[in-house]
């Protein structure tokens, strides 16, 4: 039986955070994470962040993950790799941890912090099962992290920053990206990403979805459609395509298995992506052990979710009594400025929104 | 589809120790730390496995190991999720065929 | 709001005109001069911090617009590569009697060769004419966004915003 005064499962961006403010405070941390190598999904962000210089805008996403990474050793945390937790009891006090796949063990655990991140809807229609056919941070995974082209002529569908910044990051290893198709009447992403690959040559087809895709062995070419505004395809539209892949960025949705487990009261928050574990302003879960960070909260991006696993740090450093009430408050007050500065504007006030919404559903079921 | 081999952002590719994988008994060029599918893939390998009932081909979906679309039988066992596991010198790979069997009899 | 930004993907050039950042007519044509196409309130202002002679102003809010005070800026092109959106660029009209310059940023392989006759592009991607390569400019500061500075006949002037990516 292994025992931590906190572990955190899930060592991505926010997972990463937590556990160096948990540990700059003297608390003993365990982090777990089911795969091979940590840093979540910030290594395949090749593109500068935006943000101030306190969020390190300017900053590529993967040197950003390996300052994180440095400071985890530096600070000599304890880091269990192809660890998957499959198993949760005793309110968040007890886990069950597969190793390597091949050992059974139990961690006991004073703290526990979840910071599993989110994983890629599909939208479905004749043929999205065609090899080709993959979510778009699978192609970004393929391309930033393996070396390796998933196809030569790409079409995007979904225009929000995943799909925009992927299809950029598509033409940087060579693919050519031959739409961006988004459902909506307007495009999602940032202007300043669409410009990028709109000077590139790459048209955006807003008002329309894949109607089909053919191939036998492999996508080969799709049908594109126009929606009219109840977003009814619109026969007699249909636009062919010639294509060997077909990228799915069409929104996240959290990860919540463990928080599920855990005994963590839900509320549903369709704006930061489906049931959402409640939280009050110090990322504490209704149950009190429990904390959260990062996209596992509402699916935001790695900025939000580094400053989500500061905030939960300190304050299980501070319910630990490893810091003072003092040093959490003041801490927390910097974090939910660096927060909110993200949060505001034409594209993060929706987001600001639905999170004040959780910690209002939080403070009414007493969290 | 190929590797990349030089990136304007995170460079030449590193030097990596060769090896060869085997799917369905033919050599594959490989290199060392490479996951089975993303070779496969760089050696122009559209399909991975075949569906129980209808026969039709899957690759890789999510790319990170969590919705089974890249499962292929690995040195006997099925199921194995290719895009998470990497790859070793002389790894025999097979096309699945749905859920796929254990190869060398038995359930282990 | 930004129309034709939200539909084609580009602002459109009233779009941009409307933005405090954008030069008027005269001021683009003054010498060389920073032109910032960011007209959305995003959180975001590396561009103020980079300029050695404070002529960005992004303040708090970091969500502002950021704001170009066309009396400071001498076009020395420190914000080309510190922008994260890579949406601004250092024009030169007065170049030589016929031809202008642009400086813009660049993160594609292969880059050109200094000397090397290139396709210029619009904001769309279409060609708009033939530009000489001057300057490439990939040093580390930079982080990999190489800045590029290529001259073109000034007849193309306005339309032109960056390069075609080579070899496709």
């Amino acid at each position: 039986m292994t025992r931590a005064e906190l572990v955190i499962v899930g060592a991505g961006p926010a997972g990463l955070s937590a556990a160096i403010e948990a540990a700059k405070n003297g608390v003993k941390v365990l982090l777990i994470d089911e795969n091979a190598k940590p840093g979540g999904q910030l290594f395949k962000q090749i593109h500068k962040f935006f943000g101030s210089k306190a969020h390190r805008a300017g900053v590529r996403g993967y040197v950003i993950g390996q300052q994180l990474l440095q400071e985890t050793e530096e600070l000599g945390i304890e880091v269990w790799l192809n660890s998957e937790v499959c198993g949760i009891e005793d309110s968040g006090h007890l886990l069950w941890v597969i190793r390597d796949g091949k050992e059974s063990v139990q961690v006991r655990a004073e703290k526990l912090i979840l910071s599993t991140g989110a994983s890629e809807n599909a939208v479905t229609f004749p043929g999205w099962n065609l090899p080709g056919v993959m979510g778009a941070g699978a192609a970004q995974t393929m391309i930033n992290v393996h070396r390796v082209l998933p196809g030569k002529h790409i079409v995007m569908v979904g225009s929000g920053n995943v799909g925009v910044i992927v299809s950029y990051q598509l033409l940087q290893a060579g693919a050519s990206v031959e739409a961006i198709v988004e459902a909506a009447p307007k495009i999602g992403g940032y202007g300043v990403h669409t410009a990028k690959v709109c000077r590139a040559g790459v048209p955006f087809y807003v008002g329309h979805t894949v109607k089909k895709a053919y191939g036998t062995d492999r996508v080969e070419a799709v049908d594109l459609i126009a929606l009219d505004e109840k977003f009814r395809q619109i026969p007699g539209t249909e636009i062919h395509l010639a294509c060997d892949t077909v990228c799915l960025a069409t929104g996240l949705t959290p990860l919540t298995e463990l928080a599920w487990l855990a005994g963590c009261k839900f509320d549903f928050i369709g704006a930061l992506g489906g049931n959402i574990p409640m939280h009050n302003e110090k990322m504490q879960t209704s149950v009190p052990n429990v904390y959260i960070a990062g996209d596992i909260a509402g699916t935001e991006e790695a900025s939000t979710a580094m400053e989500e696993g500061r905030l939960a740090g300190v304050n299980v450093a501070c319910a630990l009594g490893h810091c003072t009430a003092e040093h959490a408050k003041t801490r927390s007050d910097e974090i939910w400025e660096n927060l909110n500065a993200l949060r505001c504007g034409y594209f993060g006030q929706r987001r600001r929104d639905a999170k004040d919404l959780i910690l209002k559903k939080g403070a009414d079921l007493g969290i | 589809m190929g590797r990349i081999e030089k990136h304007p952002i995170l460079g030449d590719l590193p030097e990596r120790r060769e090896v060869t994988i085997y799917l369905d008994g033919k050599p594959y060029p490989a290199q060392e730390g490479d996951m089975i599918a993303a070779a496969l893939i760089a050696n122009g390998v559209s399909t991975l496995r075949f569906t129980k009932n209808e026969h039709k081909p899957r690759s890789i979906f999510c790319g990170i190991g969590r919705c089974t679309d890249c499962v292929m039988i690995v040195d006997g066992k099925p199921n194995v999720r290719t895009c998470v596991t990497p790859v070793r010198d002389g790894m025999q790979i097979r096309t699945q065929e749905g859920t796929g069997s254990w190869e060398g009899g038995g359930a282990k | 709001m930004n129309a034709e930004l939200k539909i084609k993907g580009a602002p459109s050039i009233e779009e941009l005109r409307a933005s405090p950042a954008f030069p008027s007519y005269e001021e683009l044509r003054r010498g060389p001069i920073a032109v910032i196409e960011c007209i959305e309130e995003i959180p975001c202002n590396p561009c103020e911090g980079a300029c050695p002679f404070h002529a960005i102003r992004v303040g708090s809010p970091i969500t502002n617009l950021p704001h170009l005070d066309v009396e400071k800026c001498v076009g020395c092109g420190r914000c080309v590569a510190a922008c994260s959106g890579l949406c601004i660029y250092v024009k030169d009209f007065t170049y030589s009697e016929t031809t202008c310059t642009i400086s813009f940023p660049f993160e594609y392989l292969p880059l050109p060769e200094v000397g090397q006759e290139v396709e210029m592009v619009d904001r769309h991607g279409n060609v708009i004419c033939k530009g000489t390569v001057r300057r490439v400019n990939n040093a580390k500061a930079n982080d990999n966004t190489a800045v590029i500075t290529a001259e073109y006949d000034k007849a193309y002037f306005e339309d032109v915003v960056n390069m075609k990516r080579l070899g496709i």
